[in-house]
């Protein structure tokens, strides 16, 4: 008997312990958990490419670098190609009616892409002397053998690039004569194009040039003494309109065979009582052009010989179209104007004011602001008349294609500039749930298993298959409105640049609602807002469970970091701004505080740029905890800049501002001056705030106890030699060095500090319980390198002894103190690691038992999931038995990378810049949230789902057992009872 | 490999490519105006596309980043790439396509002798005489899945319960029964 249990425990043993990567998918289980979102950003220009028959579609190029061609019917993404960041697309055509001309870099890199696929097809350098304006030109008929020629200016200089392959015919030299070129004109029909710009303020020069070789065939100049502001806008083949320095005239130049001619008209006398300062709208209307002045958008028509007279006069809060070329050789341009919750469209003859080609009313949600962008296209219709589709850029850079008076597709595309995230919780359910619905759900959950058993068993029909598939993806569990009891269900509060905020549902990414921040609107009040943070307002755990959790989201009111600050605060359930501050005073730095007043909102203190503090929410029970608690409050300010890290306590009220009692002066207490000759600070890095320490005590070989020192007032330093800042190749490993420090930051005392010669930046790191991973670039092995920082506190270390714990001699119960001095030791490793990083953040749960996960965004942008068993410190080559079985890795000189611990699999979060986890409430689990241009979201676990079954555990399977279970003892009861029988009878 | 070349005439225009550019002395470095020198080099993906994960080797997904994001380019069809206004010293070359993993490059430029290349590959400090990048190796990133074994079965909970309660219904009575005839 014992023998039998002993084979089979041991049989058990083998079975279980197979070991495997801790992240790993199978390819039937994407989109379970994971959701993923691509998006563009804001679009600067678009080209529509909708002359052939077949897939209709637009080429765009973007803020966030991106250039993308999208299905005209329905808003998808054909292709994209998101450009490295200091890439900025200048401007974007089609060449050849195949080709996706793009210009980029500030004119200097003109690249080709193949309209149907997006391969590029070739690439140039425009080289030049100085940097420039930069303009493309890419003239529809003009041949010159069979190849059809872009103009280019950029860098000073007037290139002419074929745009078979690239290749650049001739360039022509403008840095000489300084001249700014406008505008290239190129007259239909010649072979001869006019280059027309500025030279200085006050001339204007026109040359007319060969376009075969660049030879320049004419060469005029017009002096105009009052000087120019800059603006011009071409409004014929050879009329320009160019606004004069005082911007109180303008100034229509005609360029007739070469000879240049101007004349003057001022501003007032077209528009009447105008004393505003005008400013001109780049617009490619021919025959008109537009202005504003005081609020107002004025069309100003060119007649012949240069007069000009006044067209129209509109609201400024309206976007108008380049001109479309339709065929009878008119011109038509969109025009969107506000009223009320609807937008007007309209689409005019260029030629003809009052002729409307087309009036369309559109109900617009007011969430997305005004109308930034038009772009236009025309279509024939089938009674061979014109119709129109208008492509616009709304305020929050959605991107939507109006068509016969309605919203065909839109595109929520500010959620690619995405600037803070945080995680909320959602509504808990409410009790009271139909019994049919059960029963329903019972009949449907069998069957569902049935079909998962015969799909585990291999038994299933490929129909089989795809419906088990759709099933699992579909789960309306996963994305029902309510807090589910693993936690897995959460909203995602996001910022985005544009001032709005979208809540993400975590189980399939929707938008559940968005809501476009009043106080970080551009208005009167409040000029160049900026969105910087968001942060958990209230959480209504404990009391106050009736109340709305609600965020708080900092932004600043210009530039600058001086500028005035604006908090608004967000009902997180309903996405109503529920107030609005707009404060007098600046944001230099905001300190969530550990307290929390009765209705459970988060007491924040605000730090201004005289270094003042401002307690948030202004009401006296938060004065009152905060009084209370002011003598243990410490903070510190980072100087960048200036090398120099501060830190601060409070002293009393503010002694300018008498009244307010929510301001306090501060003083400092300790500074470290970096000397700014020998470092620079690169990055700094803190605990996340809500981080959850399970244990200090690590336990380690030999029954031997380690203490974590585990305090929230670490900071992280990393300072580089002030020469090795630039890029990678710009120093040589003797002139460059890395210098880390761990800082208390209420004594300011260095704890530890650590050199890396002939290393350089860009450092990330992440700081978690005891420890800081960073990686950084060593110039040495040419190779980029990860290091881990331990810290324990050895004052605890002598605590092992059990005798001593039984006497009471032991100094666990004493009270931890900042001020005392910690006796510590620190741990470091460091690895080779092949890949740069953009981003990186640590796994983070609910108790903080699971084991940790570093999230490593790299360079391709791929999440990486790496275990942080591979940086523990007390790795060693040959560790002993028994290290192995705690668990330690042998030391190797690199980390590895193995691509099933990709949390990203097989998809890229294009321009990656930031990685956020959240826990679930589930202790194994973990949220990661991965933002760039694209979305992406999943749930992991570092050591496994151990507190869950998998999605993939057979019920059915359980229930077959069960019942073959009582099956055989019914059997084996009969049996014994039918040999009891007999062995009576015998 | 024959059968590879006859079924698809792509990697013997490859071949050719690459004896093309071996005759041509292609220098991975040329020198450019002034300010800067211009860096030309070739990614080469064979798509196998043997184990049914490896994405087929499409160019048009794959980006070059020069020191770690200063500069991305694209490839060209025949997989060409280059970067223009590079200063002289040692920079780093990283692809990125997914379903294969490069190891980054080093690429020494040097001012002295202009058009002298000096490249090599961090991971594994091999060598290279040509700026030409191949992967190292194919990336999975997903686990494959075990095709449906009557072991799976048994190594399940429920296979163990099962295998439990059969051991303890025919081979304990026996073991029982044995023990009894030796007592």
């Amino acid at each position: 008997m014992a023998r039998a249990t002993r084979v089979f425990l041991l049989l058990l043993l083998v079975l279980l312990s197979s070991p495997s990567p801790s992240f790993s998918l199978y390819e039937d289980q994407v989109g379970l958990m994971d959701w993923h979102q691509q998006y563009i950003g804001k679009v600067k220009h678009a080209v529509f490419h909708t002359q052939k028959a077949g897939r209709k579609r637009v080429v765009v190029s973007t803020e966030e670098n991106v250039i993308a061609s999208l299905d005209l019917r329905r808003g998808d993404i054909f292709w994209r190609h998101v450009l490295g960041p200091n890439d900025a697309v200048d401007e974007i055509d089609i060449a050849l009616g195949k080709y996706v001309i793009t210009l980029s870099s500030e004119g200097s890199i003109l690249r080709a892409w193949n309209l149907p696929d997006g391969q590029m097809v070739w690439e140039s350098f425009l080289q030049g002397p100085k940097p420039s304006k930069s303009l493309l030109s890419v003239p529809a008929n003009m041949k010159i053998d069979k190849d059809n020629v872009i103009f280019v200016f950029g860098k000073g200089c007037l290139h002419a690039v074929s745009s078979i392959d690239g290749e650049v015919l001739w360039k022509k030299d403008f840095a000489d004569e300084s001249l700014e070129v406008q505008q290239i004109i190129h007259p239909l029909g010649s072979d001869m194009i006019y280059a027309v710009g500025f030279v200085g303020l006050s001339q204007l020069d026109a040359y007319q040039i060969n376009v075969r070789n660049g030879e320049v065939l004419k060469h005029r100049s017009a002096a105009f003494p009052g000087g120019f502001c800059g603006e011009v806008s071409l409004v014929s083949s050879d009329t320009l309109v160019a606004l004069d320095a005082t911007r109180s005239s303008l100034i229509s130049i005609s360029i007739l065979d070469g000879e240049i001619s101007l004349q003057q008209t001022h501003i007032s006398n077209l528009v009447g009582d105008s004393f505003g300062m005008a400013v001109m709208l780049p617009s490619k209307l021919s025959g008109m052009l537009m202005i504003k002045i005081n609020n107002y958008m004025v069309f100003v028509r060119v007649a012949d010989e240069g007069k000009l007279e006044v067209a129209e006069k509109i609201n400024d809060a309206a976007a108008v179209s380049d001109a479309l070329a339709l065929s009878e050789g008119q011109q038509a341009f969109g025009l969107v104007e506000h009223g009320g919750n609807k937008i007007h469209l309209t689409v005019k003859l260029v030629n003809d004011w009052n002729g409307d080609l087309l009036k369309e009313n559109i109900g617009m949600d007011h969430q997305r602001g005004c109308v930034h962008k038009i772009f236009i296209n025309n279509y024939i219709r089938t009674d061979r008349s014109y119709g129109f589709r208008a492509l616009i850029v709304m305020e929050d850079h959605s991107l939507l294609l109006l068509q016969q008076g309605e919203i065909v597709w839109s595109r929520e595309d500010g959620l690619a500039s995405i600037i803070d995230v945080t995680a909320s919780e959602l509504p808990v359910e409410k009790e009271g749930v139909s019994v049919a619905k059960v029963e329903h759900n019972l009949f449907e959950w069998l069957k569902g298993h049935m079909l998962k058993l015969k799909g585990t068993l291999m038994l299933a029909s490929p129909e089989d298959i795809i419906a088990i598939q759709g099933m699992r993806l579909k789960s309306s569990e996963k994305s029902k409105m309510t807090r589910d009891h693993n936690g897995f269900r959460k909203l995602l509060i996001v910022l985005t640049r544009a001032g709005k905020l979208f809540a993400l549902h975590t189980g399939d990414g929707r938008v559940v609602w968005s809501v476009l921040l009043h106080s970080l609107r551009n208005s009167e009040a409040c000029a160049y807002p900026t969105g910087l943070n968001v942060y958990q307002w209230q959480v209504p755990h404990h009391h106050a469970m009736d109340e709305n959790p609600s965020v708080l989201v900092v932004g600043r009111c210009g530039l600058g970091s001086d500028a005035p600050g604006v908090l608004s605060f967000v009902d997180t359930y309903t996405g109503k701004e529920l107030d609005s501050l707009f404060l007098t005073h600046s944001i230099e730095r905001i300190i969530p505080l550990s307290f929390t007043d009765s209705r459970e909102q988060r007491l924040h203190l605000i730090i201004d740029t005289d270094h003042h503090a401002h307690l948030y929410p202004r009401t006296p029970e938060a004065i009152g905890i905060f009084q209370h608690e002011l003598p243990n409050i410490y903070w510190y300010l980072v100087e960048a800049d200036n090398g120099i890290i501060r830190g601060h306590a409070l002293k009393s009220n503010c002694i300018l501002q008498e009244g307010d009692e929510y301001c306090f002066d501060t003083r400092d207490l300790w500074s470290i001056v970096f000397p700014s000759e020998s470092e620079k600070i690169l990055a700094t890095v803190t605990r996340k705030l809500n981080e959850v320490v399970h244990t200090q005590a690590k336990v380690i070989t030999d029954q031997d106890v380690m203490y974590k020192y585990v305090s929230k007032n670490l900071l992280f330093v990393a300072t580089v030699a002030p020469k090795a800042t630039g890029e990678i190749g710009s120093v040589t490993p003797e002139e460059s060095w890395l210098v880390v420090y761990l800082i208390d930051t209420v004594t300011g005392r260095i704890l530890y500090r650590m050199t890396h010669h002939g290393t350089q930046g860009p450092v990330h790191a992440v700081f978690s319980e005891n420890w800081v991973v960073y990686h950084y670039f060593n110039l040495r092995a040419h190779r980029y390198e990860m290091s881990v920082v331990e810290i324990y506190d050895q004052s605890r270390a002598d605590n092992k002894d059990v005798w001593k714990l039984v006497l009471g001699k032991h100094n666990l119960t004493s009270p931890v103190s900042s001020y005392s001095r910690p006796e510590v030791i620190t741990k470091s490793q460091f690895y080779f690691f092949t890949h740069s990083v953009k981003a990186m953040a640590v796994t983070s749960t609910a108790k903080g038992i699971t084991s940790k996960q570093l999230l490593i965004g790299t360079i391709g942008d791929q999440v990486l999931a790496l275990d942080k068993r591979y940086l523990d410190p007390r790795r060693t080559i040959n560790p002993s038995q028994s290290e192995r079985e705690e668990g330690i890795i042998p030391l190797t000189d690199s980390l590895p990378i193995i691509p099933q611990s990709y949390v990203t699999h097989t998809l890229k979060v294009e321009g990656l810049r930031g990685i956020v986890t959240a826990p679930a409430k589930l202790e194994s689990t973990t949220l990661v949230f991965a933002y760039g241009v694209d979305l992406f979201f999943t749930r992991i676990a570092p050591s496994r789902t151990y507190d869950l079954l998998t999605d993939d555990f057979s019920y059915a399977l359980l229930l077959i057992t069960i019942v073959a279970l009582v099956a055989a003892i019914f059997v084996t009861w009969i049996l014994s009872e039918r040999k009891e029988l007999q062995e009576k009878w015998r | 490999m024959a059968s590879t070349l006859r079924s698809s005439p792509i990697p013997l225009i490859l071949f050719l490519q690459l004896c093309f550019s071996f005759l041509s002395t292609t220098l991975a470095i040329s020198s450019g105006s002034s300010d800067g020198y211009t860096i030309n080099g070739r990614v080469k993906i064979e798509s196998t596309g043997v184990k049914g994960f490896g994405l087929p080797g499409k160019t048009s997904n794959v980006k070059v980043i020069l020191n770690g994001g200063q500069w991305v380019t694209f490839l060209r069809p025949d997989g060409y790439f280059s970067f223009h206004n590079v200063s002289a010293g040692t920079h780093l070359i990283e692809v990125a396509a997914i379903g294969y993993f490069f190891s980054p490059v080093r690429v020494d430029v040097s001012a002295r002798n202009p058009g002298k290349i000096q490249a090599a590959l961090t991971e594994n400090r091999k060598g290279l005489t040509e700026l030409v990048l191949e992967p190292l190796r194919e990336e999975q990133y997903y686990e494959i899945r075990e095709p449906f074994s009557i072991m799976s079965l048994v190594k399940s909970p429920m296979g163990l319960m099962m295998g439990f309660m059969v051991i303890v219904m025919f081979l304990m009575p026996k073991l029982v029964e044995n023990m009894g005839k030796v007592l």
